[in-house]
C-alpha cells in the first residue's frame, strides 16, 4: 500500500524557516497518496525559483529546467509518454513573469497537466523583488516608493481563455488544498491552482494572520460552470479572498488531438519501420 | 571540358518559377541526366525578381554557375535584371506580349506563353507548363516524360494534369516549329533512379530514418521546410510535430520528450538559436541527448532572412555560458545531410549531449541529384541502461561518475525507479548541490565524454592532387563548389588538394594538422567576413594560411566564379 513515506527522500529543504512551501510540500504529496498514485509514475517539472526547487525535496521522477519554460517541456513530456502524471510546480516570478507566455500557449494547448504556481507576490531567490501578483504600493528594496502597476490577475486570465480548471489554494489550508490538487489532476486537462502563501522573509504584510482573516472557502452556491460567475469571483481581492475551484471547462486533453496516441504512449511505440523510410524515397525519384 | 549547362528561370515571386524548375529538374533527370538546382528568392510572397536555376550534366553535377546558357524570362524585369549576363550564344525564352522589350543579345526565342496557355487549356494559368514545355524543346528533350510527371504532381487530378500535358505539348511544338537554335543535351534513358532531394529534406528523412519521434520547430526561414516536410508525415507515422508559440518553447518541448525518452530534434536559424541558447546549456549540465538543426542566414538580427551565410559556426561552438562538451557538423550535400543526421542522433543518444547540425540557405533549398540512400546500418542503439524496479530503496544516479563519463539512462515509462534531470549542479542522484568537490567531479565527468566523442569524428573529406603544393580549406555546404573546383583545376594540370571538414566539433586537429604541414601553401575559403575556420584552426594547430576568399554578400560561391579567383590566385 502506498504511503507518504514513498514520497519521502532524505533531502533537507533549502526554504526559510516558516516558509509556506512547508506546507505546500505535504498536501501535494497527500494528494498523490490520496489518488494512489506511486512516485514513479509521477513526472514533476519545475523551472527556477524558490517554489521550483520542490522536486529536489521529494520522491518522484523529476525534471528541473531552466526559469519559466517548465510547461512546454512538461506538455512534451506528457506528449511523450501519456500514461504519465504530469505536474509543474514553480512560483509566480517563473510561471507569470518568466514564463508568461508559455502560460497563454498551456491554457489555449489544454495539456493534461496540473500547474501549482506558489503565489507570495514577490521574488524570494533574488531576494525580494515585486513579482507580477504584487499589490500596487509593494515597498521593496527596488521599488522603495512602492510597486506602481497594478497586480497581474492570473485567475481571470485564465477564465478568459477558458482554462479547463482554475483554482485558487492557501498554504494554510492544507486539507482544502490537498482536496483541490487531487480535483485538479484528476481533471483531464489543463488544471492551474494559484496557492497563496505568505512570504515570512521578503513581505511582512501579507502574512498568515492577514490571509487567515480574508480567505474563506466556495460553496456549492458558486457555480464554477459559469464563466462570468467565477470571473467575478476572481476579481474579488481584499476584506475578502475566495479559494477553491472557481471555474472547470471540459475540453479535450491536448494529446487526444494527436491520432498518434490512440495507439498508446509514443515512447512505447516503435519508429517509423525502414520499410516506410523506403517508400518515402520513392517520392523523390 | 565541362559540358554542364546552366538554365535560370527567372520572373516574380508568385509567378511559378520553382514549380517549372522544380519540374523541369525532375524531367531531366529522368531523362538520365544530373541536376543541380539553386533558388535565389527575396523575402516577399509576390512580385520582386526571384530565379531558379538548375545546372545540368551527364556526369554527377554539385555546384551552380554564376553565368547561364539558358534564360526563361516570365516578366520584362526578369529581362533587365540579367541582360548584363547575357552571352552571344545564351538562348532567351520569353513571351514578347509580357515583356516591353526584346533582348539585343544571345539568342531571342519569343515564345507566346499566354496565347498558346489560351488556345490549349484555355487559362492563361498554364503558361507555366507551356515555358516548361518550351525548355525541353529547346534541349531536345522528349517531352513524354512530363506525363507521369504532371500525374504525381497534380496527385490523381487527371483533367488538371492532362491540361497541363496539352499545354506543354504546344509549347514544345511551338519550339521545334519556330527556332531553330536548340541546346541539345546527352539523355541517357538506361541510368538509374535518382532522387531530387534539396538539404532540409534530407534532414527530415535522416530524423524519420533515425528514429525521431518527436520534432518541435518554430517557422523561420531557411529551416521551415523541415518542420513542412515532417509535419505532413505526422499522419501515418510515429512521430509529433509541433509549432509551439516560440523558439524557446520549442527547444524546451524537444528536451522535455527527449528526457522521457524518445528521439528528439528541433530546427530554426540563427536568430532562433539565440533564443533557444539557454536551453541548450541545459541539455549541456542536464545531459540531455538533443539533436539541434541551424540553417544559417546572413546576420546578425534579421539580416538577410532568404539568403545564404556560413557566419554561425563560432556562434554554435560556444553558445551557451559555461562549459559542457558538443558535437557540430556540417554537411556538404544532401546525401551527407542524410547521413550525418543519422549519425547525430547516435552520438546525442551514446554520449547525452547536444549535436548541432550546421547548413544554411544554400544547403538547404539546394536541390541534388542522389542515388536513393541505403538504410542498411541503421543507428538505432538507443544506450539505454537496464531498468531498476521502483522497489530498490537506493535513489537512481542519473549522473554517476563513470571511466567515461556516460552515465546510466534509461526513459521514464512509469515502471522504473524515478530519475531526475537538473539545470543546477548536481551529486550523481540530480539533486541540488553547491559541494566543491562534487561540482569539480561533475565538470570531469562531463569533459570525459569528449575523449569518446572526439574517437568517433570523422576526419575531413580529402580529395585531388596528394601531393599538391597548394590545399583548399573549407566546410559545410561549400563542398559541392570547392569539389568542382579542385576536379578542374587538377584537370587543367594545376595540381590542387582539397580538406574539407563536415565534423568541426570535437575539432579533427590530428589530421588537420597533418595535411596543413603538408602543402606549401593553405588557402580558406568560407562564407563569412572574418574567416571563423581559420580562426579555429590558427588556435588547434598554430598555423596561418597564406589567404583567404571570402563571401559575405548573401549568395553561394558560383563554381565559374571561384574557379577564377582560385585560378588568379595560384598565378599571384
Amino acid at each position: 500500500m502506498i504511503s507518504l513515506k514513498d514520497y519521502d527522500n532524505d533531502s533537507t529543504p533549502s526554504w526559510c524557516p516558516g516558509c509556506g512551501n512547508y506546507a505546500i510540500l505535504p498536501s501535494l504529496k497527500q494528494a498523490l497518496v490520496d489518488l494512489e498514485l506511486y512516485p514513479h509514475q509521477v513526472l514533476l517539472v519545475s523551472g527556477i525559483g524558490q517554489a521550483a526547487k520542490l522536486p529536489h525535496y521529494m520522491n518522484c521522477n523529476g525534471i528541473n529546467g531552466l526559469h519559466g519554460r517548465s510547461l512546454p517541456l512538461a506538455t512534451a513530456a506528457k506528449l511523450a509518454h501519456h500514461e504519465l502524471t504530469l505536474i509543474v510546480i514553480g512560483g509566480d516570478g517563473d510561471c507569470y513573469a518568466e514564463g508568461g507566455n508559455h502560460l497563454v500557449h498551456a491554457i489555449r494547448r489544454n495539456p493534461d497537466i496540473t500547474l501549482l504556481v506558489h503565489n507570495n507576490q514577490v521574488f524570494g531567490l533574488t531576494r525580494g523583488q515585486a513579482a507580477p501578483t504584487a499589490e500596487r504600493g509593494f515597498i521593496t528594496k527596488m521599488e522603495p516608493q512602492g510597486a506602481p502597476l497594478p497586480p497581474f490577475n492570473p485567475l481571470t486570465l485564465a477564465i478568459s481563455q477558458d482554462a479547463s480548471f482554475v483554482g485558487r489554494g492557501y498554504a494554510g489550508h492544507s486539507q482544502h488544498l490537498t482536496d483541490l490538487i487531487k480535483a485538479a489532476i484528476r481533471n483531464p486537462g489543463f488544471s492551474m491552482i494559484d496557492i497563496l502563501q505568505p512570504c515570512v522573509s521578503f513581505d511582512h504584510q501579507h502574512t498568515y494572520a492577514w490571509y487567515g482573516e480574508r480567505v474563506y472557502h466556495l460553496d456549492r452556491n458558486h457555480d464554477s460552470s459559469d464563466k462570468f460567475a467565477a470571473y467575478h469571483k476572481a476579481e474579488e481581492w481584499g476584506e475578502k479572498i475566495p479559494l477553491g475551484i472557481f471555474f472547470q471547462k471540459a475540453r479535450p486533453a491536448y494529446g487526444r488531438l494527436k491520432p498518434i496516441l490512440e495507439q498508446g504512449p509514443l515512447l512505447l511505440q516503435p519508429p517509423t519501420s525502414p520499410a516506410a523510410i523506403e517508400t518515402l524515397f520513392d517520392e523523390f525519384l | 571540358m565541362n559540358t554542364a549547362q546552366t538554365i535560370t528561370i527567372a520572373g516574380a515571386a508568385g509567378q511559378g518559377m520553382q514549380t517549372i524548375g522544380f519540374l523541369l529538374s525532375k524531367a531531366l533527370i529522368r531523362s538520365g541526366l544530373h541536376v543541380f538546382a539553386v533558388q535565389d528568392n527575396q523575402s516577399r510572397i509576390r512580385g520582386g525578381h526571384n530565379f531558379f536555376s538548375l545546372r545540368v550534366s551527364a556526369a554527377p553535377v554539385i555546384a551552380m554557375t554564376k553565368s547561364f546558357e539558358m534564360l526563361i524570362a516570365l516578366n520584362q524585369n526578369a529581362l533587365s535584371v540579367h541582360e548584363h549576363e547575357l552571352g552571344a550564344e545564351t538562348v532567351i525564352i520569353y513571351d514578347q506580349e509580357q515583356t516591353q522589350s526584346r533582348p539585343q543579345k544571345g539568342h531571342p526565342c519569343n515564345v507566346p506563353l499566354k496565347n498558346l496557355a489560351l488556345g490549349t487549356g484555355g487559362n492563361e494559368i498554364y503558361s507555366n507548363a507551356v515555358a516548361l514545355g518550351a525548355i525541353l524543346g529547346m534541349v531536345r528533350c522528349n517531352c513524354t516524360v512530363l506525363e507521369p510527371l504532371f500525374k504525381d504532381y497534380f496527385s490523381g487530378k487527371q483533367e488538371t494534369a492532362a491540361a497541363n500535358y496539352a499545354a506543354a505539348r504546344a509549347g514544345y511544338d511551338y519550339v521545334l516549329n519556330n527556332h531553330f537554335i536548340s541546346l541539345p543535351m546527352p539523355f541517357n534513358t538506361t541510368s538509374n533512379r535518382k532522387m531530387f532531394i534539396n538539404g532540409n529534406e534530407a534532414i527530415a528523412l535522416g530524423a524519420l530514418a533515425a528514429g525521431c519521434q518527436f520534432y518541435a520547430a518554430y517557422p523561420m526561414s531557411p529551416a521551415t521546410s523541415i518542420l513542412t516536410y515532417l509535419a505532413g508525415k505526422s499522419e501515418g507515422f510515429p512521430i509529433i510535430v509541433e509549432q509551439p508559440e516560440d523558439e524557446i518553447a520549442a527547444i524546451s518541448m524537444a528536451i522535455g520528450a527527449s528526457c522521457v525518452g524518445v528521439r528528439s530534434m528541433t530546427a530554426t536559424s540563427g536568430g532562433g538559436l539565440c533564443l533557444m541558447v539557454e536551453s541548450l546549456g541545459l541539455t549541456g549540465i542536464a545531459e540531455v541527448p538533443l539533436v539541434i538543426i541551424d540553417a544559417q542566414r546572413p546576420g546578425p538580427a534579421t539580416g538577410l532572412a532568404t539568403r545564404t551565410e556560413q557566419a554561425d559556426l563560432r556562434f554554435v561552438i560556444h553558445a551557451a555560458q559555461g562549459e559542457f562538451p558538443r558535437v557540430v557538423m556540417a554537411p556538404g550535400s544532401a546525401r551527407e545531410a542524410f547521413y550525418l543526421t543519422l549519425k547525430a542522433f547516435d552520438l546525442a543518444d551514446r554520449f547525452h549531449i547536444p549535436v548541432i547540425i550546421l547548413t544554411d540557405q544554400y544547403l538547404a533549398d539546394s536541390y541534388f541529384t542522389e542515388d536513393p540512400f541505403t538504410l542498411d546500418r541503421l543507428p538505432r542503439e538507443r544506450y539505454f541502461a537496464k531498468p531498476v524496479s521502483p522497489d530498490r530503496p537506493e535513489p537512481f544516479l542519473r549522473y554517476q561518475f563513470t571511466e567515461t563519463g556516460v552515465s546510466p539512462r534509461y526513459p521514464v515509462t512509469g515502471n522504473n525507479k524515478e530519475l531526475m534531470y537538473d539545470s543546477h549542479e548536481h551529486a550523481e542522484s540530480g539533486h541540488i548541490t553547491e559541494d566543491a568537490l562534487t561540482r569539480t567531479r561533475m565538470v570531469q565527468k562531463r569533459f570525459k565524454k569528449l575523449q569518446g566523442m572526439a574517437s568517433r569524428i570523422s576526419p575531413p573529406l580529402l580529395e585531388g592532387a596528394p601531393d599538391a603544393d597548394l590545399l583548399i580549406v573549407g566546410w559545410g555546404s561549400t563542398y559541392g563548389v570547392l569539389h568542382e573546383v579542385t576536379a578542374a583545376l587538377n584537370q587543367e594540370a594545376i595540381p590542387v588538394r582539397l580538406m574539407h571538414l563536415q565534423e568541426l566539433w570535437p575539432f579533427p586537429e590530428k589530421t588537420v594538422l597533418q595535411e596543413l604541414s603538408k602543402a606549401k601553401k593553405w588557402v580558406v575559403i568560407e562564407n563569412n567576413y572574418t574567416s571563423q575556420l581559420t580562426g579555429i584552426i590558427r588556435e588547434k594547430t598554430c598555423m596561418n594560411p597564406a589567404g583567404v576568399i571570402l563571401k559575405y554578400d548573401g549568395r553561394p560561391f558560383y563554381y565559374d566564379q571561384l574557379l577564377d579567383e582560385v585560378r588568379k590566385g595560384v598565378d599571384g
